[in-house]
């Protein structure tokens, strides 16, 4: 599935919840069920800054396509890096350097893509293009 | 409707309902909700008689201050210094003992600054407390840094009280200045300081007191308590950002040099070398923040006509009201249990982040502050994350803290 269309699902799934309540209970779930970091990848090394709470990001490059796994103590935050890591992953370097992000703003969570923004959405996607960047240069090497 | 309108509990000595009406941003919806406001301790809202006096100030008098030969510099000026004197007044100081900065923050480096410029020198100690705000740790490292001092830390209990026995030990001939916060932001806790500015005076040690929690909760007598330095934030006090005030003894001003040089700090200058002011145009270099300055003391005077002892009353009832309720949720926990303590609540709950209750109480217009709160090495004694914090005004009702209550117990349940 391309980019676009995991968005496109994402905006579709959210839809069906007008209310902020089960949105978040929606997130919640994604954070329960997002694709576990290895512990031994929970250091400084992995951690994302500029959260409030902690977040470790790994990936791993398969084949050409790089795969996530990540960690959060905070379940919202991890609900947030769950829902990225399901529209990144699984994709080459070029194509997750290439995408926007708009599907945020269309299911009502733009709040969170301030740059202030205590759980750091924002960081968290920047994170996640420069180690495409990173990638997509060793594949090239 | 307004909450405070159905409030079922009648405060018997302030008209909350009328004084809500003074705040403006606290009939704002948030998220579809009526905004519940309780993040006092990070800012105060505005009364009309602050935000109608900032206009009035670039209507009818905005002019520079100190150089004017013209009408509006006059008027300026003293309005600048007529407000010096109210915050002077409000202390319980006198007017040339009242600087102007920007906040508590500019305060306590410039006393860190100056008085260590003239005071501190290799080997000497600086002592401050576990529970400071960021403001009151790093002036003091960056000044022990320049001048080879050393910091000590005075602990503090599981309660989150000072221990004065180990002030006590830590006290010496080194000692050149407590520096120590009257109230602390994370937990509320009013400190003892009669009884640390009386130990360190026997240690003939001058005291910095951060009294930016303290200010807009009780009345503080700067000669009464025989401070050395007192600071405080205008935006906390109900005032504009961007003005604070240091107060400090005119004996110890007038012996530290200028923190910054410029306009207005000076008697003379030549091409080779300049003459200070005393006191506390010394400390003012530049065009200073006139219209907040001036501000300020109306801000002042709408909690005097309130009645600040009043205020401490009923911000009292408010805390003991929250935290009765807040102590019934299972898995809760208040971080800050201190015997004196303004109404600030910070707590956490168990197996769940704080960021993810303070989303999901802003989802429903409460706002509460989550995090470290400027108060990390704080937060590492205590082990946690970080704390949720409720912190409470005058201008809170009962009413909100049964709703907040109920948000947090949703919050909880979809959390858990």
């Amino acid at each position: 599935m391309r980019i676009e269309e995991t968005e496109q699902e994402i905006v579709e799934e959210f839809e069906v919840f007008p209310e902020w309540m089960e949105k978040y209970e929606h997130i919640i779930e994604i954070g329960n069920s997002v694709p576990k970091i290895d512990e031994k990848y929970k250091d400084e090394a992995h951690e994302i800054k500029g959260c409030q709470s902690k977040v470790w990001l790994h990936s791993e490059l398969k084949e050409g396509h790089i795969f996530y796994t990540a960690d959060s103590d905070a379940i919202i935050t991890k609900g947030l890096v769950g829902l990225v890591i399901r529209v990144f992953s699984g994709h080459t370097p070029e194509e997750i350097i290439k995408a926007d992000i708009s599907f945020i703003d269309k299911i009502g969570l733009h709040e969170h893509l301030s740059p202030t923004r205590s759980n750091g959405l924002t960081a968290m996607i920047k994170q996640i293009k420069f180690d495409a960047l990173a990638q997509q240069a060793s594949i090239k090497k | 409707m307004d909450i405070a309108i159905k409030s079922k509990i009648v405060d018997n000595e302030l008209d909350i309902e009328a004084i809500r009406k003074d705040f403006p941003i606290l009939h704002t919806k948030v998220h579809g909700q009526q905004l519940i406001y309780f993040d006092n301790a990070a800012t105060s809202q505005k009364p009309l008689a602050v935000i109608n006096a900032i206009e009035r100030y670039y209507r009818e008098t905005n002019s520079n201050v100190h150089r004017g030969i013209h009408y509006l510099s006059n008027k300026a000026t003293n309005e600048f210094e007529e407000s010096r004197k109210v915050i002077a007044a409000h202390l319980n100081a006198s007017h040339d003992e009242i600087i102007y900065t920007r906040g508590t923050t500019e305060a306590v480096n410039l006393v860190a600054f100056s008085f260590g410029e003239a005071f501190v020198k290799n080997g000497d100690e600086i002592i401050i407390s576990q529970m400071e705000h960021h403001s009151n740790i790093v002036p003091w490292q960056m000044l022990c840094e320049r001048k080879s001092a050393i910091l000590k830390f005075i602990p503090i209990t599981e309660k989150g009280e000072l221990k004065m026995e180990e002030f006590k030990k830590l006290l010496s001939s080194k000692t050149k200045l407590v520096a120590v916060n009257h109230v602390s932001n994370t937990l509320g806790t009013i400190n003892l300081v009669e009884e640390i500015i009386a130990l360190a005076h026997a240690n003939n040690t001058p005291v910095l007191l951060d009294g930016a929690q303290a200010v807009p909760h009780m009345k503080v007598d700067v000669k009464k308590l025989d401070v050395d330095f007192y600071c405080f934030s205008g935006h906390k006090l109900f005032g504009p950002t961007g003005i604070g005030v240091l107060y400090g003894k005119t004996q110890w001003l007038n012996q530290m040099p200028p923190y910054q040089g410029g306009g207005e700090m000076i008697k003379q200058v030549t091409l080779a070398k300049t003459t200070y002011n005393d006191a506390p145009l010394r400390f003012e270099a530049g065009t200073p923040n006139i219209e907040a300055s001036i501000v300020l003391a109306k801000a002042i005077e709408y909690i005097n006509k309130i009645g600040l002892d009043k205020i401490a009353k009923h911000e009292q009832d408010l805390l003991l009201y929250a935290t009765g309720k807040l102590e019934k949720i299972e898995g809760l926990k208040i971080i800050g249990t201190a015997q004196h303590k303004t109404a600030v609540i910070s707590f956490i709950v168990e197996g769940i982040h704080p960021s993810d209750i303070g989303i999901l109480l802003d989802k429903q217009g409460v706002a509460v502050r989550t995090g470290h709160h400027c108060t990390q090495p704080l937060i590492d004694f205590y082990k946690i994350p970080g704390t949720v914090r409720a912190s409470f005004a005058f201008y809170n009702t009962f009413e909100e803290i049964d709703v907040f209550e109920k948000a947090l117990n949703k919050a909880i349940s979809m959390l858990k």
